[in-house]
């Protein structure tokens, strides 16, 4: 579907002609990030965070195939060949650390596209699916870090695998079959991380088909908008290319000269010290961390010490897979008709002094040892990031006032309707 | 339905997150916190690959070599460098050779078959002191000495981390004693004040100034040759540091470059899609 003044494709000569009769590949494209897809014409940079998901996945795609050349997945050559990679092979240490490195911001870009999604309201009807498959990428995308993370066989590597699988052993009964089965032993060994090097080469694929579906389900109702005001006229929008292809592209400089400052210049910083030591059964480090992008559902695992009705381990290991889990059911517990937080005066208070905070909190507290004062601020927060969305976000939907909303799109951009410039077939608004 | 659902759901947690909070602070307030051992953080030192536009000084890690040569090699492996790595540090290949015909490094015999110890060739990788891991924990009161290749790497601040390490053994104090009577070193463990529970298994390795010779002629004193190995060290723990930063530089410009085109250029695609405003 698209609105009914989106630029029809034409092939321009007998070659794009051939393939438009055969296998219109390019009008998919053009369709679909060409000139073909009228999108709003008030995106902010906010809007940025897509594409450059995109551009990070297919470059640890490209960078995880060339490690996948060098590298051994075998437990008593995986830290060897990592090693291998980073000394004999030609520029395999710039490979190691943009694919390193390229997580981190493959995070970084997720979680600020996330995080416009919920001020923006962008999982509400009718973009329900997009946010629903967002989130199915999003769980797929820890899965494959988590994974990618324990292929060089550190002490991080190993011991991160330990726990994060001990997790299932929390479950009564079939917890701990499930977390042997898992490993395929009773500790990490080669059995482990042989099928994890499987999985972590397959699951980026089974990403970008999801991502497939995700743009799909993007292009029946279009982008969102800032206003949340949905498109009236040809007025409300451009073109996708060339306006917001030039609008990525800056995005995209800016955010690689920030990779490549990390990349060449501290490419360890986002690591751990402790995986530079070969992965050793007998010797525990004094602390287990995650990578830094799990902190805050680590912190949220970590939050639950007291045994109420259930043990303390299973509450914890529940709470932090709900926490996610919960992201599903936003579409339907937020029920205000208006989306953009910029006119939901007591919604917007919480997001930008309760959830914010909250999430930065967590994301300092999850990288901290258990002690005090550390739990137990990550209790607090913890309360207060399941009340906000299961309880704060539902009532405050039902009894705020929103603020008046523009008449469309272009009355924000341009002060009224009238003075827009329209397009052929468009009527002006009254 | 659902709203409610999700309310009763959200205060679950809440509750049960508060009540492991509450209990955590009545613990907190009636127990005594747990101490942590005095440990000191490693001296900060000045050198020459620090920075973005870092280098190596090669005369530095020639005397750090021979730091580890001397000293470390009697316990510690560098399975990860080669002999011919050396060349990086300035040394021509006949220095490269004859060096690596300096060690004694695993073989076969040629006509027997037999496991022999030969001298090395370039090719060659820095031997491990010990047969096995149960021979060093043998040799050593159980602590295996890890393999440096990699240590600065492996530890917080590692290159300043190893250079205090080396000049950080002293007699407890009688303070620290009183207030942590189980800092007090255990047999066959040394007192070292940046080892992080204060007991390292490892003797003093540098025990006097001229310990070591250096080739160019600079004084060996200890804190002299605890820098130079700590710089040799980071050198092993990554050979291509310097080459890293020198790419990184040309890397940045052109993408500054180009990102300042991407913005002149989307500037003037929106100029069209902006009309100004005009005025009633």
């Amino acid at each position: 579907m698209s609105f009914p003044w989106a630029k029809e494709y034409t092939p321009a000569n007998g070659l794009s002609r051939f393939f438009d009769e055969k296998l219109p590949l390019p009008r998919l494209v053009y369709n679909a990030i060409g000139a073909g897809y009228p999108v709003p014409r008030n995106l902010n940079y906010m809007w940025n965070f897509g594409v450059l998901a995109g551009f990070f996945l297919v470059l640890q795609i490209v960078t995880g195939i060339v490690l996948a050349m060098h590298y051994a997945a075998n437990a008593e050559l995986a830290f060897a060949t990592t090693e291998h990679i980073m000394r004999n092979v030609n520029w395999g240490w710039l490979m190691r650390y943009a694919h390193a490195n390229g997580a981190s911001f493959f995070f970084i870009v997720i979680y600020l596209h996330i995080f416009r999604g919920l001020f923006y309201s962008s999982y509400k009807a009718p973009r329900e699916m997009i946010w629903l498959l967002g989130v199915v990428i999003f769980l797929l995308t820890m899965a494959t870090a988590f994974m990618g993370y324990v292929l060089p066989w550190g002490q991080m590597s190993f011991w991160g695998a330990k726990v994060i699988t001990g997790l299932f052993g929390a479950f009564p009964l079939v917890g701990e079959p499930i977390q042997i089965w898992l490993l395929g032993g009773y500790a990490p060994d080669n059995a482990a991380l042989n099928r994890f090097f499987s999985l972590h080469f397959l699951l980026p694929f089974v990403i970008a088909g999801v991502v497939i579906l995700h743009i799909w389900a993007l292009h029946i109702p279009g982008s969102s908008n800032p206003t949340g005001v949905e498109v009236k006229s040809e007025s409300d929008t451009v073109p996708f290319h060339p306006y917001y292809t030039a609008k990525d592209g800056f995005g995209l400089g800016v955010i690689l000269i920030f990779f490549f400052a990390m990349v060449f210049f501290l490419p360890n910083a986002l690591g751990h010290p402790d995986n530079y030591i070969e992965a050793n059964p007998l010797s525990t480090p004094a602390l287990i961390l995650p990578e830094w992008y799990f902190y805050p559902f680590y912190a949220i695992l970590r939050a639950f010490t007291m045994d109420f009705i259930l043990p303390a381990k299973l509450w914890g290991v529940i709470a932090m897979f709900s926490s996610i889990l919960i992201w599903f059911m936003l579409p339907w517990l937020d029920k205000s008709p208006v989306r953009s937080g910029h006119y939901r005066p007591l919604f917007r208070k919480f997001f930008l002094f309760g959830l914010i905070p909250t999430m930065a909190m967590l994301f300092f507290l999850g990288g901290r040892p258990a002690e005090e004062p550390y739990v137990m601020l990550s209790q607090i927060f913890t309360a207060y990031y399941f009340l906000h969305f299961l309880v704060i976000l539902p009532i405050v939907s039902q009894i705020e006032r929103p603020e008046p909303l523009p008449y469309s799109i272009t009355d924000a951009v341009l002060g009224s309707d009238k003075k827009a410039v329209l397009g052929e077939n468009t009527e002006p608004a009254v | 339905m659902i709203r409610l659902i999700a309310i009763l759901v959200g205060l679950g947690f809440g509750a049960v997150a508060l009540i492991s909070f509450g209990f955590g602070a009545y613990t907190a307030a009636t127990e005594e916190p747990v101490k942590h051992l005095p440990y000191e953080d490693p001296i900060d030192i000045d050198y020459s690959f620090d920075g973005p536009f870092g280098t190596w000084d090669k005369v530095q890690l020639q005397r750090g070599y021979k730091v580890y040569k001397e000293v470390c090699s009697a316990c510690h492996g560098l399975k990860f460098v080669a002999f011919r790595n050396l060349a990086e540090l300035g040394y021509d290949e006949a220095q490269v050779k004859a060096e690596a015909a300096s060690w004694q490094v695993p073989g076969i015999a040629p006509n027997t078959g037999e496991a022999v110890s030969r001298s090395g060739t370039p090719t060659d990788y820095f031997p491990s002191p010990y047969p096995n891991a149960v021979a060093a924990a043998a040799a050593n009161n159980n602590a295996i000495p890890p393999d440096l290749s990699l240590i600065t790497k492996a530890r917080h601040d590692g290159t300043n981390y190893v250079a205090s390490l080396m000049v950080g053994y002293r007699e407890p104090s009688a303070e620290l004693l009183e207030e942590h009577p189980e800092a007090a070193p255990g047999p066959g463990l040394y007192h070292n004040v940046y080892f992080h529970n204060l007991n390292i298994s490892m003797a003093p390795p540098l025990t006097g100034d001229g310990q070591v010779t250096f080739d160019d002629g600079t004084k060996a004193t200890i804190e002299q040759m605890a820098k130079d190995v700590a710089a040799f060290l980071t050198w092993t723990a990554e050979p291509t540091m310097v080459k890293r930063k020198q790419t990184g530089w040309p890397v940045l410009f052109f993408l500054l470059f180009a990102t300042i085109l991407a913005y002149l250029s989307k500037k003037q695609i929106w100029a069209a899609a902006k009309p100004k405003k005009i005025k009633a």
